[in-house]
Order: structure tokens, then sequence, then C-alpha cells
């Protein structure tokens, strides 16, 4: 027996490690999910490897990182200058476009809570050094330099500013392992920008994230965005992924594959961003961003109509005031909309209207008899305003008051100093009555919008009238008649 | 030298000092973590298969380098995602049989260095695939081409870091 052992030794030792080895891999495989986190006995392991592996990673690390700051923040400072001066053109087109994207931003959450979407808005983020990678092709892994200590815990998402990059796997007290998107066994769900088609999202043989088993479809073309759909309840929704690169048939059966390029680039990763928290509310700092893009863009829209060269000489007469109006017009400027003076003051004038504290239920104004008749008189010629208020059609003598009328000669462009900030297309010269012909008719359709637009449904249609302060205070009230 | 060697006596044994034992497998470990960062086909070489093939075919000794290699592969196996002992195993089977070979063959011998690695390199990919792919049932491809350059480029590499190596090592008669 001894000289059994003794001879085959060798083979003995090697058949014992392996079959433990074997022993010790069926038991890690019995987890149902292979991105979920080690336990027990292999995590201690890891941790001990990890552990032993990373601090001269992370010396190494910190020294090139040191050497290359070095260089950059104090030698290679050429071109500054004129970086930092094309940086601030660029920082001030970036705010132009935040200004018009402020309310597309608005509208989504009113569309979201009218349709009771919950939103994940990103609360929190921990920025983290990439120090080190599995090293193997079969492995897409890579270890952070942040761990529970900071916050991290498992399936965390991780991105860049560019796209999403993987989610934690492993995380250490110090180190993480964060599984990239590019892995086999990595899973993200992504829907497809323009074609709206979803799917999983995970890495081929290659290293290269790919949309499994989705259907044959022309529409989905090269370089359409893929964004995560939120589907997975790991990565908030919307972030970016990458663009289709190519399609190519599934090999098991009758679907495609989508072959994604990923907008991070994952072979040269320096920092990430670990999604600590995130949530249903905005949070305040986008809020206040909102609100700031909301007072910039009121601001730019009145720093806007303030440099506009007055169309309008308040000295001369209505009919070559409007035919500027029109010449400008047909030039295809872009101008605020600007109802001319009334000659004849009306029930649809602005600040006409009497007061709603004035007004009193059922009982009919009679003093604006005359103005109500002489709006009636134009009623053929502008047939959409009468309908558009039928308690005005139906009781003419609701007009306003003559003497709380305002001069007719009032030039317009003291009348809407503070338009609208996205003005409507100005009418059409074609769509207005010659003002030759009958110069008088032609006022009240410039006034339609005021008076047609109901006041409880148009907030906008109380800013159009308005101009200074006051007036704004005063007239406020009278839209709401 | 001749090629073949009759007898380990013949051979002679190579030990190292305690330290380059533990130094060299995290050395290896922890350049071919940081490496593959920064050199994106840097995972082509597998340095700590170097580092098993090199230490079994210089010790002689099948024991030991079944146990270097199993430990090596087990740490390589604790950095990626995997299951730990895949790599111990492919490791733990190279590592026997480079010391079964280094007893019989001159392993001082540069061109033999180069075809050892060269063809333990694709031992081990073999058995790397029928593990993942017939007993853990993962999506793994084969791909051949790639698979030689990969071996290529290990079995020359292995020239340089092997005559590296040579210098910490002492030498037993």
């Amino acid at each position: 027996m001894e000289s059994f052992f003794s001879r085959y030794r060798n083979a003995l030792v090697l058949i014992t490690v392996l079959l433990a080895q074997v022993i010790g891999l069926a038991v890690q495989v019995r987890r149902p999910d292979p991105g979920e986190a080690d336990k027990g006995g292999v995590r201690l392991i890891r941790s001990w490897v990890v552990g032993l592996v990373t601090p001269p990673e992370r010396l190494l690390h910190g020294t090139g990182r040191g050497l290359r700051g070095l260089w950059t923040n104090y030698v290679d400072l050429i071109h500054v200058r004129q970086q930092n001066k094309a940086l601030k053109s660029e920082l001030d087109r970036v705010r132009l476009e935040e200004d018009s994207m402020a309310e597309d931003a608005r509208q989504g959450q009113r569309l979201q809570g009218l349709l009771g979407f919950k939103e994940k808005y990103v609360y929190k983020t921990v920025a983290a050094q990439v120090i080190g990678t599995s090293g193997t092709e079969q492995s897409q892994v890579l270890l952070i330099d942040k761990g529970s200590k900071d916050g991290i815990r498992p399936d965390m998402p991780v991105i860049t500013p560019d796209g999403i990059v993987g989610k934690t796997r492993d995380v250490f007290r110090h180190t993480s392992q964060v599984l990239e998107i590019s892995d086999a066994t990595s899973g993200a769900g992504v829907i497809l920008e323009k074609t709206r088609i979803r799917g999983v999202l995970r890495g081929d043989t290659w290293g290269q994230p790919e949309i499994v088993n989705v259907s044959p479809d022309d529409r989905i073309q090269r370089g359409e965005a893929v964004l995560t759909s939120g589907g997975d309840a790991i990565y908030p929704r919307g972030l970016a992924v990458g663009t289709v690169d190519r399609v190519r048939p599934d090999p098991e059966g009758t679907l495609v594959n989508v072959l994604v390029k990923p907008s991070a680039n994952l072979s040269k990763l320096e920092e990430v961003l670990v999604i600590t928290s995130t949530g249903e509310e905005m949070p305040s700092e986008m809020q206040q961003d909102l609100t700031e893009a909301q007072q910039a863009e009121q601001k730019a829209s009145d720093i806007l109509a303030e440099r506009l060269p007055s169309r309008v000489d308040p000295n001369a007469p209505v009919d070559q005031q409007q035919e500027s109006e029109d010449d400008n017009a047909e030039e295809g400027a872009a101008r605020p909309v600007k109802p001319p003076a009334a000659l004849h003051p009306d029930r649809y004038t602005p600040s006409d209207t009497p007061p709603a504290a004035d007004l009193v239920p059922g009982q009919k104004i009679t003093d604006g008899q005359s103005q109500a008749t002489s709006g009636s008189e134009n009623g053929a010629e502008n047939p959409p305003k009468a309908p558009a208020n039928p308690e005005s059609s139906a009781a003419p003598g609701t007009a306003a008051k003559p003497g709380k009328g305002k001069p007719a000669t009032k030039p317009a462009s003291n009348r809407t100093a503070k338009p609208k900030p996205k003005p409507a297309a100005p009418t059409a010269p074609g769509d207005q009555t010659a003002p030759g012909a009958q110069p008088p008719a032609s006022q009240p359709t410039q006034n339609q919008p005021q008076a047609t637009n109901p006041p409880a449904t148009n907030p906008q249609a109380t800013n159009a009238a308005p101009t200074t302060p006051s007036q704004t205070t005063s007239q406020s009230p009278q839209g709401g008649v | 030298m001749a090629l073949m060697a009759s007898s380990r006596r013949e051979a002679g044994t190579k030990s190292f000092p305690l330290v380059i034992y533990v130094v060299v497998p995290l050395l290896a470990l922890g350049l071919q973590s940081l490496l593959s960062l920064h050199f994106t086909r840097f995972d082509l070489v597998d340095l700590p298969l170097l580092v098993t093939i090199y230490y079994a075919i210089t010790q002689r000794e099948p024991v030991s380098g079944t146990l270097v290699g199993a430990l090596i592969g087990i740490a390589q196996d604790a950095l990626t995602h995997h299951a730990l002992g895949i790599f111990g195993i492919s490791k733990a089977v190279i590592g026997y049989m480079a010391a079964s070979l280094g007893v019989r063959v001159d392993t001082d011998n540069h061109g033999t260095r180069l075809l050892l690695t060269f063809s333990f390199t694709l031992a081990q990919t073999v058995i790397l695939w029928l593990l993942q792919r017939h007993m853990l049932g993962q999506p793994v491809a084969w791909h051949g081409f790639h698979e030689l350059v990969r071996a290529t480029v290990n079995a020359l590499l292995a020239v340089v870091l092997f005559a590296v190596l040579d210098l910490t090592r002492r030498t037993e008669y």
C-alpha cells in the first residue's frame, strides 16, 4: 500500500487537487444568477487576492497619474488661452440650447405626471478611479478604488459621461469589481432610440456588446442610438449605451443580434461614476438648473425684445406702421407678436375690459354699447371672433367700459415690451384685411388672438397684452373675464 | 548540454529564495491586471501562466508544479467574476505536465522553452474551453487563429521572461 502511494504520488496529488477544485466549482455554480455576488469562503478568497494585488496597483496608478498631472497642469499649457476662449463660446451656445430644452423638459415632466410614469433620477454618484482589470479576455471585469466604505453596494450602475460601463459585482471594503456590459454574462435592458425596439444587451465572445434575440427589422440602421430602457431595475432609464454597429443573424435561430458600439470607451477607462442613489423626484440641483434656465430664457427674450429695432414709429400713421410690419414679415425676420393700436377702442381692445371685481354676475354693462355695436359691425369680417367668446356674442353689452379704454395712438411697441418666450409666427399679409381698403377693419383682426383665446385655458393670453408692470398688474384680472 | 537530460541528477535542480516564490506570482498577477488596463491587447499575454510554467520546469517536481499552478490559477480566478477553480484546474494540469516534462527535457534551452510555452498555452486554452463550455455551460467560442497568435506571443515573451527569472535562481547539485 505504501509503495502504491509513493509510486503514484504525483498523479494522486494532481487528482486530489483537481477533484477538490471540481467540487468547489460545482458548489459555486449552484447559484441561480451568475452575475450575483459571491458569499462565504469564495468571497473571502477573492477579498484576500484583491487585497494583495490592488495596493501596488493603486500605488502605480497614483504615481502615473501624478506624473501625468504634473505634465499636463504645469508644463503642457500651450494653447490654453485659445482653448479657454473656445470653451467660453461653446458655453454660451450650450446655455442657449439649455434654454430651449428647459421648456421641453417641463413639458416632458407634465406629460409623465399625467401618465403616472415614475422617472428614475440620479441623486448621488461616487467618482472612482479604475485601477485594474481581470487581466483575461474571458472576464470583462474592472477594479475600482472605491468600496463598501464609500457607500458602494453590489449591482450599482457604473457610468461615464459618455455612457454606461457596467455594474458593480463583488464589493470589498476599499475596492470593487465592475462587470462591464461587454461581458458575456452581463445583462442590461436597452431600447433603440428611433425604432423603440427593446432588447437585452450583453457581450459576445469577442467582448463586443450586442442586443440579443431581436426580431429582424429593416428599420434598424447603423448609427442609431441605443439607450437604457430602465427595465432591468439597475440602470436608470435614458442613459446612453452606444450606437448600432451592425446587425448579424443569430446562429441559433431566425432572430438577429444587433452589435452595439459602446459610447463609453471601455478599453480606455480611467475614471467612472458609480450611481449610489436614485429616486423618483427630480433632484434639487436639477430643479435649480431648470429654474435658472427658465429665468435665463425670459431674460434672453427680454433682451432680444429691447435690442430689436423698433419697427413701429409712434408718430407715424397706423397704415404706415402696418406696411412696415408687413415688409418685415415678408423678409422672414422673426419678431414677437405686437398688437397694433386700435383706432376705435372696442370690447376686444386690451385694457378695455372692466376688472372682474367691477362685474356683477347676470348684469349687462350698457356703457360700452356703442363700442360693442362698432365691434359687431366688423363682425362680418371677423367671423372667428364672436364664436370664440359666446358670452360676448350673446350679450354684447358685456364689453368694456369706455372710460377705461386706452388711447388708440398708444405705441404698439410699448404695449408689447415683454413678448412671449416662443412668439407665434407673424400674421401673413394675405390673412389681413387690406389696410387701404378698410383701415378700421384690420384692427380687430390684429386683436383676434387676445379675444379668441379663452383666458382660463390659455394663460399666455394675459401675457400678450400687458406691457408695463403697472399694466400687467391692473390688467391681469381682466383677462379672466 | 544535451537537449534530452537522462536523469534529474544530470539536469540539476534549481531553487529560488522564498521571497521570489511569493513576490513573482503576485507581481505577475498585478502587472497582468494593470497592463491590460492601459494596453488593450495585453490580455493576449498570460503572465501567471508563464510563471507557472517556469516554476514547474525549473523545479522538476510534479507535486510542487501542481500546487503552484493551482494556487496561481485560483488567485487569477479571484480577479475575475468566474467561479474559483477554472484557471486553478487548468494551471494545475499545466504545472503537472510542465514539471513532468522538465524531468526529461533540457529546459534551459531557449528553443525548448519556446516550444513548451507555445504548447502549454494552447493546452491551457483547450482545458479552459472544455471546462467553460462543457462543464459550466458558458457561452465560449473557439477562435483558432486568435489562439495561435496568443500562443506565439506568450512563447516569445516566455523566452525573455525566463531569461530574466534565471537571474534569481541558484543551482544545486
